[in-house]
C-alpha cells in the first residue's frame, strides 16, 4: 500500500519507513513560528520547562505582525517580551517592522521554509505552506513552548481526501476562487482532522500565490494541513531562496484516501463568502446589492504581489467610491517595495486607497481598519466570523482581489467584469 | 477527576472569535479573559457563569484561530469542563495542553439543556444529567493524552522528559 505526501513526510520527521492514519507519531520539526499574540504566552511557558535556551535559534523563528506597529500600550509591551527574548535566545530569525511581514506571506519568500519540511506555528494559517510541499499546522502557546525546547513534537497522523481540479480556470477565478468554493461544498468542518491534498491539471496551471492562498484557507475546513506536492513551479520559486536543503515528496499512486472530490474549475465563478462563515459561499453573481463601507485587500491569504497586481489592473483609471473606504495592506516588506516599484501602489492611491505598511491589521479587527456596528466590508482575508473584523454586528465578505478591487469602485459587491 | 455544575449550551460551529474576540488579545491574563468569554454570542454569560459550570457545544467547537486564550478564557471563567458532539484540532490540543478538560459525546449534546445540572467523570468518561437522569458515555480520551494530563499538561511532561 502507498503513501500520500503527508503521510511521507511525517515518516520521514519521525524517522520511520511508514506512517498510518491514527497513529500517534513523535516528529522532529523544522521549524517553530510563533507572533506577537501567541509568543509571550508560550515564552512564559517556555520558562517554566527548565531550559536556558532553545532547540535551535536558528529554527525558531518569531514574526511581530498581528499587532505591530504597535497598536496600543499592551501591545507594545507583548511585542517587546518577544523582542527581548529573541534577543536574549540570538535567534536569527526575528523580524522587526521595517524588514517583517505577515508570518505566512514572510516565511516562504525568504526561503525560511522548503519542501518536505515539517512545520509548527502558534497560528493556524501555518498550514500555508503546505503549498510547497511540507507538513505544516497550526498549534497552541503551550505546544510551541514545548517544541522550542525539544525540537520535536507529536501528531497524530491525519487521514487525506483528494481533492482534484480538473479544467481550465475562467478570467477573474483564482485560488481564493477555488478554495471558497471548495469549503462552501465541504463545509467549514468538512476536513476536520483531515488533510486536504489539493491536485489536477488546474493546480498545475495555478501561480504560487495562487497555491498559498488554497493551503492558507484548509483550516477554514476543519483540516490539519493543506498539502499540494512540488512540481516545477514549486522548485523554480524556491530555488534561490531556500536557506536549507529541502526534500521533494509525491504521493504513491496507491495511496488511500478517506475521499476524493473532483471539480470542474470551468464551471466556477468568483465566489463570495457571506457573513459569518467561510462555507456561506455563492457565486458573485449572486451576490445581490450589498453596499459595502471598507474594502481590505491584504492578509496571509492574499496580500502577495501577484493579488495586488491584479487589484491594481481593477482599479486603474477607477477611482474608490465615495461611500468606501479601501485599506491595502501589501504582505511583506518585500512585497510592498516591489509593488512601489512596479507602480501599484500609485494606482491604490491615485484610485483614493490607503496604502499601509505591512501587518495583519484589520484582518482579526486589531487595528488598521476595525468595523463599527453594522459596517459592512469586502475583504480579501480568509475569515468572516461574527465580530472577527471589529464590531459584533458588523459584516465581512470574504472574496478575491479583483472582486474587492470592482466592489471598491462600485461601493457594492461587484464582479471585475462590471469595471473593466 | 469528578466535576460537577450547570450546564450552558451553545450550538454548533463556536468559534476562537466568538470565545474571546481579537479585540482583547493584548493581554493573555486568564481573569482579563475571562471577563469577555463567549460575550459576542451572549453578553450576559461572562457575568452568569459561576466556577464549576460545564459549557455544551455542538460540532466544531474552537474552529478558528490557535489562540490558546480561547481554552484559557474559558477555564479562567471557571468552567471545569467543555463536552461537545466534536472538537476543532488545534483547540483540542490547547485544551488538554493547558490543562482544560474536554469530552466529545453526541449523545450528551442532545441530552443536555441549559440549566441542566450535569456531573463528569473524566477518567471513565460518563456523564450524568442529574436533572433528568440520564448518563451518557463520552469517547475516551486517548492513552496519550491521559499521559499529559497525568503529568499536569504538556508543560510538566516536557520537563519531566528533560530531566
Ligand atoms: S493576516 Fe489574518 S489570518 Fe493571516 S496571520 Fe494575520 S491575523 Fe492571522
Amino acid at each position: 500500500m502507498g503513501m500520500t505526501i503527508t503521510e511521507k513526510v511525517l515518516a520521514r520527521a519521525a524517522r520511520r519507513d511508514r506512517v498510518a492514519p491514527g497513529e500517534l507519531i513523535s516528529a522532529r520539526v523544522d521549524v517553530v513560528l510563533g507572533n506577537d499574540i501567541t509568543a509571550p504566552l508560550a515564552i512564559r511557558e517556555f520558562r517554566k520547562i527548565g531550559v536556558d535556551r532553545v532547540f535551535d535559534p536558528e529554527r525558531v523563528i518569531l514574526v511581530p505582525d498581528h499587532f505591530v506597529p504597535n497598536k496600543d500600550i499592551q501591545s507594545a509591551e507583548q511585542a517587546k517580551e518577544m523582542r527581548d527574548f529573541a534577543r536574549e535566545q540570538g535567534l536569527t530569525n526575528y523580524f522587526e517592522i521595517g524588514r517583517m511581514g505577515i508570518e505566512h506571506c514572510l516565511l516562504p519568500e525568504q526561503g525560511l521554509v522548503g519542501p518536505g519540511d515539517v512545520v509548527i506555528g502558534a497560528d493556524s494559517h501555518t498550514c500555508t505552506y503546505g503549498a510547497l510541499g511540507a507538513f505544516a499546522t497550526g498549534v497552541g502557546s503551550t505546544d510551541l513552548a514545548a517544541a522550542m525546547a525539544l525540537g520535536e513534537t507529536w501528531f497524530k497522523v491525519p487521514a487525506s481526501i483528494k481533492f482534484i481540479y480538473e479544467g481550465e480556470l475562467p478570467e477573474w477565478v483564482g485560488g481564493k476562487d477555488l478554495i471558497l468554493h471548495t469549503i462552501g461544498d465541504i463545509g467549514v468542518e468538512g476536513a476536520l482532522y483531515q488533510a486536504m491534498e489539493f491536485t489536477g491539471p488546474a493546480i498545475e496551471n495555478l501561480s504560487m500565490d495562487g497555491r498559498f492562498t488554497m493551503a492558507n484557507m484548509a483550516i477554514e475546513a476543519g483540516a490539519k494541513n493543506g498539502i499540494i506536492a512540488p512540481d516545477g513551479r514549486t522548485i523554480e520559486y524556491v530555488r534561490g531562496r531556500a536557506q536549507r536543503p529541502y526534500e521533494i515528496f509525491q504521493s504513491d499512486p496507491d495511496a488511500e484516501y478517506a475521499r476524493v472530490i473532483t471539480y470542474d474549475v470551468s464551471q466556477i465563478e468568483p465566489q463570495v463568502a457571506f457573513p459569518h462563515s467561510p462555507d456561506n459561499t455563492r457565486p458573485v453573481t449572486e451576490a445581490g446589492q450589498v453596499e459595502i463601507d471598507q474594502v481590505v485587500i491584504g492578509s496571509c491569504t492574499n496580500g502577495r504581489l501577484e493579488d495586488l497586481r491584479l487589484a491594481a489592473r481593477v482599479l486603474m483609471r477607477h477611482r474608490v467610491h465615495k461611500n468606501v473606504r479601501l485599506i491595502v495592506i501589501p504582505g511583506t516588506q518585500e512585497i510592498y517595495r516591489r509593488a512601489m516599484d512596479e507602480g501599484l501602489l500609485a494606482v491604490f492611491i491615485r484610485a483614493g486607497g490607503a496604502v499601509s505598511t505591512p501587518t495583519c491589521g484589520p484582518c482579526l479587527g486589531g487595528h488598521m481598519g476595525v468595523l463599527a456596528r453594522g459596517e459592512r466590508a469586502v475583504a480579501t482575508t480568509n475569515r468572516n466570523f461574527v465580530g472577527r473584523m471589529g464590531h459584533p454586528e458588523s459584516e465581512v465578505y470574504l472574496a478575491n482581489p479583483a472582486v474587492a478591487a470592482a466592489s471598491a469602485i462600485l461601493g457594492r459587491i461587484a464582479h471585475p467584469n462590471e469595471v473593466t | 477527576m469528578l466535576l460537577e455544575g450547570k450546564a450552558w449550551k451553545f450550538g454548533d460551529n463556536i468559534d476562537t472569535d466568538v470565545i474571546i474576540p481579537a479585540r482583547y488579545l493584548s493581554t493573555s491574563d486568564p481573569a482579563e479573559l475571562a471577563r469577555h468569554c463567549m460575550e459576542d454570542a451572549d453578553p450576559g454569560f461572562p457575568g452568569k457563569v459561576r466556577p464549576g459550570d460545564i459549557i455544551v457545544g455542538g460540532r466544531n467547537f474552537g474552529c478558528g484561530s490557535s489562540r490558546e486564550h480561547a481554552p484559557l478564557a474559558i477555564k479562567g471563567a471557571g468552567v471545569s469542563c467543555v463536552i461537545a458532539r466534536t472538537f476543532a484540532r488545534i483547540f483540542y490540543r490547547n485544551a488538554f495542553n493547558i490543562g482544560l478538560p474536554i469530552l466529545e459525546c453526541p449523545a450528551a449534546v442532545d441530552g443536555i439543556r441549559t440549566g441542566d445540572r450535569v456531573a463528569v467523570d473524566t477518567a471513565s468518561g460518563t456523564i450524568r444529567n442529574l436533572t433528568t437522569g440520564e448518563e451518557f458515555a463520552a469517547k475516551p480520551i486517548p492513552p496519550f493524552m491521559q499521559e499529559i494530563i497525568n503529568s499536569g499538561g504538556l508543560i510538566a511532561y516536557v520537563r519531566r522528559k528533560l530531566t
